[in-house]
């Protein structure tokens, strides 16, 4: 797969992988199960998929004062974006993702997805955690396929998508396998198979590579860049590491330490796809944090 | 082999004192039988049929206790886990009350259900329930919070969440709670059906005392040390090895 990458035109969008099965329908309108929303990563200018307005959370801390973790966080995340959140441990990146899940409910404001209030947790928003977070009385496959099985899809096209979703993270051989025999690297595919599964609009991903090593991590940053731009979702991606947000988003968003507050945003307009280490991610990630 | 050949000893020299101590007479054979006398009364109890009788009644009444014990507790210990009040109130009243032998339940389920099966049904459950019940809370709480959050952003909620992920997600952490209720339950019914005529294994072993025959009495307890020994076997090793290959190394994993 690293080969592969490597060989790639360095321009957008990145072809199909040709090991991807070609899948049964119209050619060209769907591939496998995936509606194809857009060609490249070309953003709509104008539609917001995701509108945070003034969020705060505050709660009470075991010895009684109340302490401020968000504060008025406004964000707007258009669809098909690539958004990265960064800021150091503590800020309360990962408990904005929770809101945005419906997971925790915020002390004030508002979360819009397509302009509508939300309502706790959905599967149009998915979560990919930092680890452990995968069933491990499930297989691999069961995995993948529990979001639509709580959806009540019947099981024929859930073992159809399941295999099409293991395929996408190239990880097919392991259907059946259970989540301890996987390495660390191989399970956060399964976790993005997983989420990607349920076909959800937006998928929030809480530091999914940080426990992993630097290579393993660089080999999922080209394949979740791929991925994105083959599915066509809006991804927020919470990080710590600034050259990882400017090497994935479209457009970085710094938070400060307690409270969480927005203290900049930058678009990133460096040519797709990038690289951690180049000198000019790096010079990207010097010049704004 | 060396595992066979340690317990091939061992028994050895259990069986070869006993039968010496049997054969020097030191106490009169009613009250000290030999290992050939209990052989005898075991297979004399099958060749009758007694004993397979026994056998069926007490499994059966177990089964069904023990069944009911596991649903109660696990709603039980769900709700304790999952409600603040309820788990400061009731919390230490379940384990101030796992303090009371279950036996102690038989006089109120003699007045409540009479001389009756129920009544050391009532026995068993008690005697398993509370155990179930802090096994259930417990594994709640050491459960990855992570499974729960995960589960309901992936559309599981209600009923589905507890059967697809909270149930599954502690199970590694109620295993030991669930044998361990198992055992009180085996114990609880053979004390009950010592206490009344009930055609259980604790009757017939009530009956070798009542005989004078102590090689019954003894062939009896064996029997029902081999029962719950088998059971534990079978269904709890299984479960754990289960268990232990699809998690992997640790649960916490």
């Amino acid at each position: 797969m690293s080969t592969n990458a490597q060989n790639l035109p360095r321009q957008f969008p990145i072809p199909v992988d040709p090991a991807l099965p070609a899948h049964s329908g119209t050619p060209g309108t769907r591939i496998g199960p995936v509606s194809i929303r857009r060609p490249g990563y070309a953003v709509s200018p104008n539609a917001s998929k995701v509108g945070l307005s003034d969020i705060c959370l505050s709660y009470r801390t075991q010895s009684g004062e109340r302490l401020l973790a968000l504060d008025n966080i406004n964000l707007q995340v258009r669809a098909g974006e690539f958004v990265c959140i960064v800021g150091p441990s503590g800020c309360g990146k990962s408990t904005l993702l929770h809101l945005i899940a419906g997971l925790h409910p915020q002390t004030s404001g508002q979360i819009l997805v397509d302009g509508n209030p939300i309502q706790g947790p959905g599967t149009d928003r998915i979560m990919i955690f930092q680890e452990h977070a995968l069933f491990p009385w499930l297989t691999v496959g069961q995995n993948v396929e529990f979001g639509m099985k709580m959806k009540g899809i019947p099981k024929a096209e859930r073992q159809e998508k399941t295999r099409y979703y293991l395929r996408l993270v190239h990880l097919a051989k392991f259907e059946k396998s259970y989540i301890h025999q996987l390495s660390g690297g191989m399970r956060q595919r399964v976790a993005i198979a997983r989420a990607l599964a349920t076909e959800p609009d937006v998928l929030l991903m809480d530091e999914p590579f940080a426990a992993l090593d630097a290579q393993t991590r660089d080999l999922l940053h080209d394949e979740l860049e791929r991925i994105w731009s083959e599915t066509g979702r809006t991804i927020i991606f919470v990080t710590h590491n600034v050259r990882e947000a400017i090497r994935l988003g479209d457009r970085v968003v710094l938070l400060t330490f307690r409270p969480g507050r927005v203290k900049s945003e930058f678009p990133v307009e460096l040519p797709r796809p990038r690289h951690l280490e180049d000198p000019t991610v790096a010079r990207a990630a010097r010049g704004n944090s | 082999m060396k595992r066979a050949a340690r317990y091939l000893i061992f028994y050895s020299v259990l069986f070869g004192l006993w039968t010496l101590l049997a054969e020097l007479k030191i106490w009169p054979p009613y009250l000290f039988p030999t290992p050939w006398g209990v052989g005898q009364a075991l297979y004399a109890g099958f060749q009758d049929h007694s004993y397979w009788i026994a056998i069926r009644v007490s499994m059966q009444r177990v089964v069904v206790g023990y069944a009911i014990s596991v649903v109660l507790g696990m709603i039980l210990g769900l709700g304790v886990a999952s409600n603040k009040f309820l788990e400061e109130t009731m919390g230490g009243l379940l384990v101030s009350l796992q303090s009371l032998p279950s036996i102690c339940w038989w006089p109120l389920a003699l007045l409540w259900f009479g001389l009756s099966q129920n009544a050391i049904l009532f026995v068993v459950v008690m005697g398993s329930l509370l155990s179930v019940t802090l096994a259930m809370e417990d594994g709640r709480k050491q459960m990855p919070k992570i499974f729960g959050q995960a589960g309901r952003n992936l559309g599981a909620k209600g009923f589905k969440l507890f059967w697809y992920v909270l149930l599954p997600a502690s199970l590694p952490f109620i295993v030991s709670g669930l044998k361990q209720g198992w055992a009180f339950a085996w114990r609880s019914l053979i004390t009950a059906e010592m206490l009344y005529l009930s055609l259980g294994l604790g009757q017939v072993l009530m009956m070798g005392r009542d005989l004078n025959d102590m090689s019954a009495v003894i062939a009896v307890m064996i029997l029902i040390i081999a029962l719950g020994y088998i059971i534990d076997g079978i269904v709890f090793k299984g479960m754990e090895r289960h268990l232990h290959n699809k998690w992997g190394l640790t649960p916490a994993n």
